[in-house]
């Protein structure tokens, strides 16, 4: 009797202690401050953006330096929802989900006919071509932007701390779904296929996956999900403008830092990255330019000394995994 | 009743290149046919014409009397067809047998599964969780040939699947072959080693600077004919 298994004691423990830190940060809006509160928030809106850019990168191949484009598109999209046509800040999010859907299919089309470097600088073009397009919309404020009225923010909730909670237990959410339906996906038999794309795309033809539809698929259900991330970032913000929405080095210059250096390609990875990331703004941050260099320093010494990021680093040959995607044949004696 | 593949008047290009000239090939359900032709004849060319890596006329190619000259590598596989790419291409990010896994996931119904293919290989049972990179040639050379199994393909191609292996391996693997063919799986082997060509099959054709420059029986062709439509003297 043979059967398949994926998990290890030691992802079953892992898995066990994640349930534990969920329900823990679930309750932060009781035991933190409104500083650490927001904090959290903007860790966990960092871990969503840096998982779904890993999915992309990491597993598609589809190395993208443009995804402030839905970022942006997602924070004006919610903008324009609850000041526009009048919706409450919980209905504007699915609004902005299939917004960023349906934007990126004809965008995929366009980009997916360029290769490698090509396609990086194609998304690029995009993402500039959306920040120059919503600065030209008045309605939304133009090139100066616009602040959400607080008659539109009260609708979340009354209080200060109330509304400062539901933004922190939507950031938390978003996180755990991204998270959870990255891992799902790479579980089943597209997420093997993704990683076969990755390896050989000559070998994947002919082993009959459907290439195109495949990397599609990714990208366009990457962007809906980025939108809405979009959208939480900046109803924490509650103010929006073009250079903010769509700023190449918020929202892809450092989630690109915060996978490469976790492990690009792991599920792991990106969770790492986004607290290496967190722990060294929070400390050098007021060194101003200094803060900046570190974090470029940091990022080339791992990349020399550890290509696979810091999750590779502590997997080494052992293979080790926090989230169990390997599939392990057990014999009557394992 | 067609035949299972039958190619008419193949022209393939790369291209402004063209690499193959009014190939004319047919291959019966049940047969085991040797491609044989010295290096840049247009073997590899024509198993990628065949396999949909290279689109052409859909008329130039006749799969079971469909024309699927002009489909996409990925239509073409779920119809059955397998392809061994030459230098094996595997998936080096992931393990040995999910090099296997991903090679059944059409799902197309079959006689082969995981536990068939360790009977037939059972070296890749051990090394199943070992990344399929790591293992030797040979060892590489049985997971190329098991995932495209794994496909449950009805027409299996192997694109010099002896290239770069050691004598006493290249034996190995032809020795799981009469397992494999046995299925009533239909073959079509590319090789350079024309004895091991003639052994395995039941028909040759050869290939000269993309033509085809012979065609037989594998028991009834003599040395010097295949000597002259190898070298072209």
């Amino acid at each position: 009797m043979q059967t398949v298994s994926r998990s290890t004691p030691l992802s079953r423990a892992a898995m066990t202690v994640l349930l534990l830190i969920v329900v823990l940060m679930a309750a932060a809006p009781y035991w933190a401050g409104r500083a650490e509160l927001r904090l959290l928030g903007e860790v966990f809106l960092y871990l969503s953006l840096a998982t779904l850019w890993n999915l992309l990168a990491g597993y598609a191949g589809l190395v993208s330096v443009g995804q402030q484009a839905f970022v942006g598109l997602g924070g004006y999209g919610f903008f324009a929802a609850t000041m526009l046509w009048g919706l409450s800040p919980l209905a504007a999010l699915p609004i902005v989900f299939v917004l960023g859907a349906v934007i990126s299919a004809p965008v995929a089309v366009l980009i997916f006919r360029l290769r490698g470097a090509y396609f990086a600088i194609g998304t690029w073009v995009v993402a500039e071509v959306f920040r120059l397009s919503f600065a030209q919309v008045a309605a939304l404020g133009g090139g100066s932007g616009s602040s959400l009225p607080s008659a539109i923010v009260k609708q979340l909730a009354e209080g200060r701390d109330q509304r400062e909670a539901v933004a922190y237990w939507l950031a938390l959410g978003v996180a755990v779904a991204v998270v959870g339906a990255v891992f799902l996906l790479l579980r089943s038999r597209q997420g093997v296929a993704l990683t076969a794309i990755r390896d050989n795309e000559l070998a994947a033809k002919s082993l009959g996956i459907d290439i195109w539809r495949t990397k599609f698929t990714v990208y366009v259900a990457t962007a809906a999900l980025t939108s809405l991330v979009g959208a939480l970032i900046f109803l924490q913000k509650l103010r929006i403008s073009p250079d903010a929405a769509f700023s190449a080095n918020d929202w892809t210059a450092f989630v690109i830092f915060i996978v490469v250096i976790g492990g690009i390609g792991t599920v792991e990875g990106p969770i790492i990255g986004t607290l290496v990331f967190f722990a060294l703004r929070e400390t050098l941050a007021d060194l101003g330019t200094t803060y900046l260099i570190a974090l470029g320093a940091v990022a080339i010494i791992i990349m020399l000394r550890a290509p696979k990021g810091l999750w590779g680093l502590v997997r080494g040959k052992r293979g080790l995994e926090l989230f169990p995607l390997s599939r392990r044949v057990m014999g009557q004696g394992d | 009743m067609p035949e299972l593949l039958e190619i008419k008047g193949l022209d393939a290009r790369y291209g402004d290149f063209q690499a193959l000239y009014g190939v004319d090939m047919t291959v019966s359900a049940g047969e085991v046919v040797a491609v044989i032709g010295a290096n840049g004849a247009g073997k590899t060319t024509l198993m990628r014409s065949i396999s949909g890596l290279i689109r052409n006329g859909a008329d130039m190619v006749r799969y079971r009397g469909n024309a699927i000259g002009a489909l996409r590598a990925d239509q073409v596989a779920a119809q059955g067809v397998a392809l061994v790419p030459e230098g094996r291409l595997l998936f080096q990010s992931l393990s040995v047998e999910e090099n296997l896994i991903i090679g059944g996931q059409m799902g197309r119904k079959g006689p082969w599964n995981l536990r068939r293919l360790y009977d037939l290989f059972p070296i890749l049972e051990e090394r199943r969780n070992v990344p399929a990179t790591a293992l030797s040639g040979g060892q590489q050379q049985m997971v190329a040939i098991g995932r495209a199994l794994m496909s449950n393909p009805d027409l299996l191609m192997m694109d010099e699947i002896s290239l770069g292996l050691a004598p006493v391996i290249i034996r190995q693997i032809y020795e799981a072959l009469p397992g494999i063919v046995g299925e009533g799986l239909t073959a079509i082997v590319v090789e350079q080693d024309i004895a091991k060509a003639l052994s395995v099959s039941s028909r040759v054709i050869c290939l000269q600077e993309g033509r085809v420059s012979l065609s037989g029986k594998s028991g009834d062709v003599t040395r010097d004919a295949i000597s002259r439509a190898y070298f072209g003297v």
